[in-house]
């Protein structure tokens, strides 16, 4: 059925866009993702893809060419990081707003100020209200099989809305993984061709991006959150679609070892399995701590949270962005919001980590778990500490 | 009466009766701009799609829940004009050589304001002509920030009072000189680059007709008169276009590969800019020194352009 | 496309603000925008058509004589059309 291939994840994710029969790519290098729109390119360059390669002049342009492309009814793929995210940043909402499936493959990277080229979450942290679906992988396989999904979760006429997948910058991007890629057969029986709600073609007239007047702003506002909070329906659907077609099982939070526990650690992305490591260390010392692995970020599953957490004494958040001068890091404000009403929430607490490609250990996660263990005692009353820092 | 020498005067009874800009937009009483994208949608037809920056022309037309438009718009952003063009123009390519579109040539029109072009949107701009896509890009130069109410823009001419470079006291209006964005685009080597005027229909829907018809980039800058932001009674909007033209403010000229012509009979001897100066309020602070300096330099310009129109060869007739 | 009330509820809002009706802001008259108005005197009228062309609107028509004429639904009343009417056969009048 598949076949297993060891290459590096970025690459990896190009050719699953491949397989997804993409049209248009409109994409601008930045490290760490450059990799993705390179290999993209050396796949239509070879014939492999019959697709557009627009090589825009800037991110900003490249996220206002997937618009135009997506508006004419194409399949269209971008990738970025950090800066370019945040250039692409005027046109973020209007994507979402516009209901245009664009995917975008984000190479997580630190925001700069001052610039660092290495992993963190800050650069889709600072893009929480735009309206975008985001996931996030832990691995390259998840990477493979999230592009793949991504296209059929974006289309979706329930949906139709862009959706970013994170991977983290050098951590997976640069990593060579063995991996299994479904075959193009497979990949067409699963992601039909895209069918838009509306396209931009003269035979039938349509205006697209009009303006919203105070009296209409509000309700639209509404429908795109209705929108979002919606998706995941068909997220889950999806999910379920890939499972009995693939056999590998995706789930808002994926739960490792948390039967139980009255200690929970939470984390994104690649550190994922970092913490899992620590979790079986743990375990083996009898320290009875789980770990849950957020991989669907927006819509936030309340709900899914919600049951994780319902016999837990103790929650530690990892956020890997600083909320500067707020009172919790981005996820852990999230988590703390959408538990507070819950009449027997764990005690919270948020660990920020792995600034800037700051390297996490196993060792470290066993650390927190260790601190998360005594805070059912201790009761510490911090909103949240930047884990490791230098200086008391 | 005014001149009218280059004006087939029965020409409009020829000219397409559809109305792909309806009526009922919100654009103000004697609007060039408006105007001028109507003769525009006139002369591409129905197979085009429009991609429209912020400005006024967007604004105007497509409040939801209605559009004045009858053919396929989108506006996204205001820098994007050109590289959301970039995207429409590689979809449909892309959508008609897979088959999943009728194999039928449709035109990718970008259109923008000139704050959207010269200034925030000239990056954009530059891409899209560099790439050589199959794209129009219209400029419709109305010489300031006109929807957010006037202000200084780089295609604002020297001595224009606006908001944010105002007549005042210690100041005569815009201090620099209008920047030259034809220029910029031939030099990027586009087939086909033109400016116009809605003043000269006929010869502004040719030019369209001529660019739409090139398989690759192309611009045309289409000056806009603006009454509200000139400051002149929205009647004289055709006049002032016409002035701008006949003093060398605004020469209207094509360069098809490089060869530079001039595409209106100028007169004899280029009317003083006074003319031209004397019925808009946005320079009726200048003094008769400043009127001086802007003659000259007018001409300067003008003479920079025969001087490319006369010696300039087309670039095919340079090959080695 | 069923006729919506304005202004519409959340779930009646096209997705996107797409707006699917082309040309439909005829439905927005701008004739109550004017001060003054286009009076004809036909007598001078040539039928050349340079007021259709130059109006920006777009509201002037053919009528049943071959007549230029405004549709006072959308006539801004800017003045353009008396202005470069060559026979001078379009005065603008106030409106009272």
């Amino acid at each position: 059925m598949t076949k297993r291939t060891g290459m590096e994840i970025a690459f990896a994710a190009a050719e699953a866009a491949a397989l997804c029969r993409i049209d248009v790519i409109a994409a601008y290098p930045i490290t760490p993702n450059t990799h993705i729109p390179e290999h993209l390119s050396d796949i239509v360059a070879d014939g492999r893809l019959d697709a557009e390669f627009i090589c825009v002049e800037s991110e900003h342009s490249a996220l206002s060419a997937c618009c135009g492309a997506s508006a004419t009814g194409a399949r269209v793929f971008t990738a970025t990081s950090s800066q370019g995210l945040l250039f692409m940043g005027e046109v973020m909402p209007i994507v979402s707003a516009m209901r245009l499936p664009v995917v975008m493959a984000l190479g997580n990277r630190a925001l700069s100020g001052p610039i660092n080229i290495w992993n963190d979450h800050s650069d889709i942290m600072s893009q929480r209200d735009m309206g975008w679906i985001s996931i996030f992988a832990s691995n390259g396989q998840e990477v493979v099989d999230m592009v793949i999904q991504s296209f059929k979760i974006a289309e979706h006429r329930d949906v139709m809305l862009p959706l970013n997948i994170n991977l983290d910058g050098f951590q997976l991007t640069h990593v060579v993984e063995p991996m299994l890629f479904p075959d193009q057969e497979e990949v067409d029986r699963f992601l039909p061709e895209y069918k838009p709600y509306a396209t931009l073609h003269p035979d039938h007239a349509v205006s697209m991006g009009t303006l919203g007047l105070p009296e209409i702003f509000t309700e639209v506002m509404k429908a795109k959150d209705e929108a979002l909070i919606n998706s995941k329906r068909v997220i889950l659907e999806v999910w379920k679609e890939w499972e009995e077609q693939f056999g590998r099982k995706y789930e808002p939070i994926d739960a490792y070892r948390a039967e139980g526990a009255k200690v929970l650690l939470l984390t994104m992305g690649s550190m994922d399995e970092t913490a899992e490591a620590a979790i079986d260390e743990l375990h083996k010392n009898k320290i009875s701590v789980g770990l849950l692995k957020l991989k669907l970020w927006r819509p936030f599953p309340v709900e899914e949270l919600r049951r994780a957490v319902k016999d837990a004494k103790v929650l530690a958040v990892m956020d890997r962005a600083v909320s500067f001068g707020g009172a919790s890091g981005p996820v852990g404000a999230e988590v703390r919001s959408a538990l507070y009403d819950e009449p027997d929430r764990p005690l919270i607490l948020n660990e920020i980590i792995g600034l800037g490609g700051r390297d996490m250990t196993v060792g470290d996660f066993v650390q927190i778990a260790e601190k998360a263990v005594r805070a059912e005692r201790e009761k510490p009353r911090e909103g949240y500490e930047i884990y490791g820092v230098r200086g008391s | 009466m005014s001149i009218m020498e280059n004006f087939d005067l029965y020409a409009p009874r020829l000219v397409d009766k559809e109305e792909y800009f309806s009526a009922g937009h919100r654009a103000c009483q004697g609007c060039g701009e408006a105007l001028a994208i109507r003769l525009m949608c006139k002369a591409l037809g129905k197979d085009t799609v429009i991609i429209n920056a912020t400005g006024c022309m967007e604004v105007v037309s497509a409040m939801y829940p209605t559009t004045a438009w009858k053919l396929p718009w989108i506006h996204v952003a205001f820098p994007n004009a050109a590289s959301v063009g970039s995207g429409v123009e590689a979809g449909l390519k892309v959508l008609r050589r897979k088959g999943r579109i009728a194999d039928r040539d449709i035109k990718t029109v970008s259109i923008g304001g000139d704050g959207g072009t010269v200034d925030i949107g000239l990056q954009a701009l530059s891409g899209a002509m560099e790439r050589g896509h199959d794209l129009l890009y219209v400029c419709f130069d109305n010489e300031a920030y006109m929807n957010t109410g006037i202000q200084r823009s780089g295609a604002t001419p020297f001595g224009a009072s606006t908001t944010t470079e105002p007549a005042g006291l210690d100041s005569s209006g815009k201090k620099a000189w209008k920047k030259n964005v034809p220029e910029i685009i031939v030099a990027h080597n586009v087939p086909y680059v033109a400016t116009a005027c809605h003043s000269y229909p006929l010869d502004f829907m040719n030019k369209v007709k001529k660019a739409r018809k090139i398989k690759g980039p192309s611009y045309i800058h289409c000056l806009s008169v603006c009454p509200t932001g000139w400051r002149l009674s929205p009647e004289l909007s055709i006049k002032a276009g016409r002035l701008a033209v006949e003093t060398g403010v605004f020469p209207l000229y094509e360069v098809v590969d490089g060869k530079y012509k001039i595409t209106v009979e100028m007169p004899e001897k280029l009317r003083p800019v006074e003319d031209y100066i004397k019925i808009q309020g946005r320079f009726r602070h200048l003094s008769a020194d400043e009127i001086k300096i802007i003659q000259e330099k007018v001409v300067q310009e003008y003479n920079k352009l025969l001087d490319k129109v006369n010696n300039l060869h087309s670039w095919p007739d340079l090959k080695g | 496309m069923a006729e919506k009330k304005w202004p519409e509820t959340w779930q009646e809002v096209t997705p996107g603000c797409m707006v699917f009706i082309p040309g439909n802001t005829r439905e927005y008259h701008t004739g109550s925008w004017r001060a003054q108005r286009p009076v004809y005197d036909f007598s001078k009228c040539i039928k050349c058509g340079i007021c259709y062309i130059f109006c920006p609107e777009g509201c002037i028509s053919e009528n049943s004589e071959g007549y230029f004429v405004a549709d006072l639904d959308y006539c801004k009343g800017c003045g353009i059309c008396a202005h470069e009417c060559w026979p001078g056969a379009i005065t603008m009048v106030e409106e009272g």
